[in-house]
């Protein structure tokens, strides 16, 4: 006879934020911790059925398969554009984008420094695995020099094929950014305190203390040609030093809420 | 309510606000810069969301985004500004959603110029953005027919989920004429059973213009041309004038077919058979009626302040059982009525010949006049 745990001794189990859709994502890849972060804290502040999700073009194109909320799927790059329209209209409402670097930080540029310029009461999650994975690995904005991608066979060459681009640190700089903080999923410990990231994120803006966002350092095995575990020590040894984990804005307002 | 003197913009965007707008986000442009300048004062001393966007994508797209959330929702463009908003406006019909775009027409192509132009009826009359869909197109000839037709344009907009246009050109944009404008009327929220307005109470609603799977597109693609049909037989739109017994029909829109209207009456007054017929949706087009107006007339004159855009829906229409003539001034320069007299008298004169391309008469005779 199988034992059935006894619902006061569950201590793990799916969010209710979370649709029972299996999951799409490659093996070893870090797409699946973001949303299940995502998904525990709607859970844990009871946002499911006051948010309104906006999904990128990217490997998290459907993203709104997995969550229990309204959801809307953007325009390459225009996550943050849309989401202000969202907000505007629905002030009331949780409203979040979930970007990869592709889309946020390159062809999306504009939506997500004006986004940020103008305080929008938004939450960006954005996903940093340096490089376009849904398109098969090309180079990002955001690869790393020296790093081989499919449109980067001999490594980034910076020369010619310029920087990555640090989204947090720029971001930071803006007076109408409230919340700018990057985290790292390469190991529990890293992912606890993205968790915690997350959650202040979202606070921010049930307390309409502006613009959130969250850089989560994530892998991608299946383009990087790593093992899973390859891929978290990538992200721990070659990523972090370039993309140094930290808050890079907490608006006075936020410190003072002591979230 | 009395007839006050109004700028052209203004008026159009004083006309959405007491149509219950909501919501609108835009870009500065030249000619349409007084909608967005007007709308920055009055939507948030109402209350309502005013967003000047950081370029036309951001725009569009925040369109997009309040449109999700069911709000009644609009922006408006020029030409340059209109193409930057094609990708957000195809995103916009593929999730079968609806939006008010105010297009207010200047020369082009490219930066060309802020002069009034009718350019751009092929790129929003035949889609712009990729893939199969029509925005509903509207085009007014005076500052109050688009007052009239902004309540109009929303009220399409929502009952076939779609983009409605109100389709203009600089000078009526900027021209200030007398107009009774409607009513202001509360803003009452849509119940839209696919609003993205947050799942309580309810299934989680999911808006989006993604269907990987070849076949759900195809099923997409025939909803959407399905409502178009039905927009098709149900909301054609135009004006007639003096067509008892006219021999001549001249066929323009918007600011060519007021023009056209001065040189039609001039020629009336010297007893030419000669009347107008002035279409109001451009998209969809009116053919079966300019079929019937081909059934009775010697031969049609079409006038835009294009190369023979909406000749090609004419001709379409007629399907070479009359003569077309065509007349066009381009580039932002508007036809005097003279000029359309002089070519509406030319075209009575003649016995009527069929030409295989009525542009390519027109455009020799161009080359004669300006040198």
């Amino acid at each position: 006879m199988a034992t059935i745990a006894v619902p006061q001794n569950l201590v793990y189990e799916r969010p209710a934020s979370f649709t029972d859709a299996p999951t799409h994502y490659c093996p070893g890849c870090t797409h699946g911790v973001a949303h299940r972060l995502i998904a525990e804290i709607l859970d844990e502040m009871n946002l499911t059925s006051r948010t309104v999700g906006v999904a990128p073009v990217g490997c998290a194109v459907f993203a709104y398969n997995y969550f229990a909320t309204d959801f809307v799927e953007a325009p390459h790059g225009r996550a943050p554009a849309m989401a202000t329209g969202l907000k505007r209209v629905m002030p009331d409402s949780i409203v979040f984008t979930y970007q990869g670097d592709g889309d946020l930080a390159s062809i999306g540029t504009g939506e997500i420094v004006h986004a940020a310029a103008r305080g929008e009461n938004i939450t960006v999650i954005f996903i940093n695995n340096a490089n376009f994975g849904m398109t098969g690995g090309q180079m990002a904005p955001t690869t790393l020099p020296g790093m081989k991608t499919t449109s980067s066979p001999n490594g980034r060459d910076v020369e010619t094929q310029g920087y990555p681009i640090r989204m947090a640190e720029m971001l930071a700089t803006l007076e109408g950014s409230g919340y700018i903080v990057r985290r790292s999923l390469h190991d529990p410990k890293n992912i606890r305190l993205a968790k915690k990231a997350i959650r202040i994120a979202f606070e921010v803006q049930v307390r309409g203390l502006g613009f959130s966002m969250v850089e989560l350092l994530s892998t991608c095995p299946s383009n990087w040609n790593l093992t899973p575990v390859e891929s978290l020590k990538f992200v721990e040894e070659k990523m972090i030093p370039y993309y140094p984990l930290g808050d890079y804005k907490v608006s006075p307002a936020i410190s003072a809420a002591k979230l | 309510m009395a007839r006050e003197l109004w700028e052209g913009n203004q008026a159009i965007a004083e006309a959405a606000i007491r149509s219950g707008l909501e919501a609108y986000f835009g870009y500065p442009i030249t000619p349409q810069n007084e909608i967005l300048e007007w709308m920055s004062r009055r939507m948030p001393e109402l209350g309502r969301a005013f967003v000047q966007a950081e370029a036309e994508l951001g725009a569009i797209n925040m369109v997009y985004g309040a449109a999700c959330a069911g709000a009644r929702v609009m922006t408006s463009s020029s030409s340059p500004g209109i193409s930057l908003m094609q990708e957000g406006l195809s995103y916009i019909a593929g999730t079968e959603i609806p939006m008010l775009l105010i297009n207010v027409m200047r020369g082009g192509p490219g930066l060309g110029n802020i002069a009034p132009s009718q350019g751009d009826y092929n790129q929003i009359c035949k889609g712009g953005g990729h893939g199969d869909y029509h925005p509903l197109v509207l085009a007014p000839a005076s500052v109050q027919e688009a007052v009239d037709l902004v309540p109009v344009a929303f009220d399409l907009a929502e009952k076939y989920l779609t983009i409605a246009c109100v389709l203009l050109d600089g000078s009526i944009g900027q021209m200030m004429e007398p107009v009774e404008l409607p009513p202001m009327r509360e803003v009452k929220r849509k119940e839209f059973p696919w609003a993205t307005s947050g799942a309580k109470d309810r299934a989680r609603h999911v808006l989006t213009s993604i269907y990987l799977e070849p076949n759900d597109e195809e099923k997409t693609n025939l909803r959407l041309l399905r409502r178009w049909q039905e927009i098709q037989a149900k909301e054609i739109r135009f004006k007639e004038y003096y067509l008892d017994q006219a021999e001549v029909v001249v066929i323009g829109f918007g600011t060519a077919g007021r023009i056209a209207l001065s040189a039609v009456r001039a020629a009336r007054a010297q007893g030419i058979q000669v009347g107008l017929f002035r279409p109001v949706t451009v998209s969809p087009f009116p053919h079966e009626r300019v079929a019937e107006i081909a059934a009775q007339a010697k031969a049609l004159l079409v006038v835009e302040m294009n190369s023979g855009q909406m000749l090609e829906d004419v001709r379409l229409a007629v399907n070479g059982r009359i003569p077309i003539e065509f007349y066009g001034r381009l580039g932002g320069v508007v036809p005097f009525p003279d000029e359309i007299l002089s070519e509406i008298q030319r075209v009575s004169k003649k016995t009527p010949q069929m030409v295989d391309d009525p542009a390519k008469a027109w455009l020799k005779r161009m080359d004669a006049a300006i040198k």
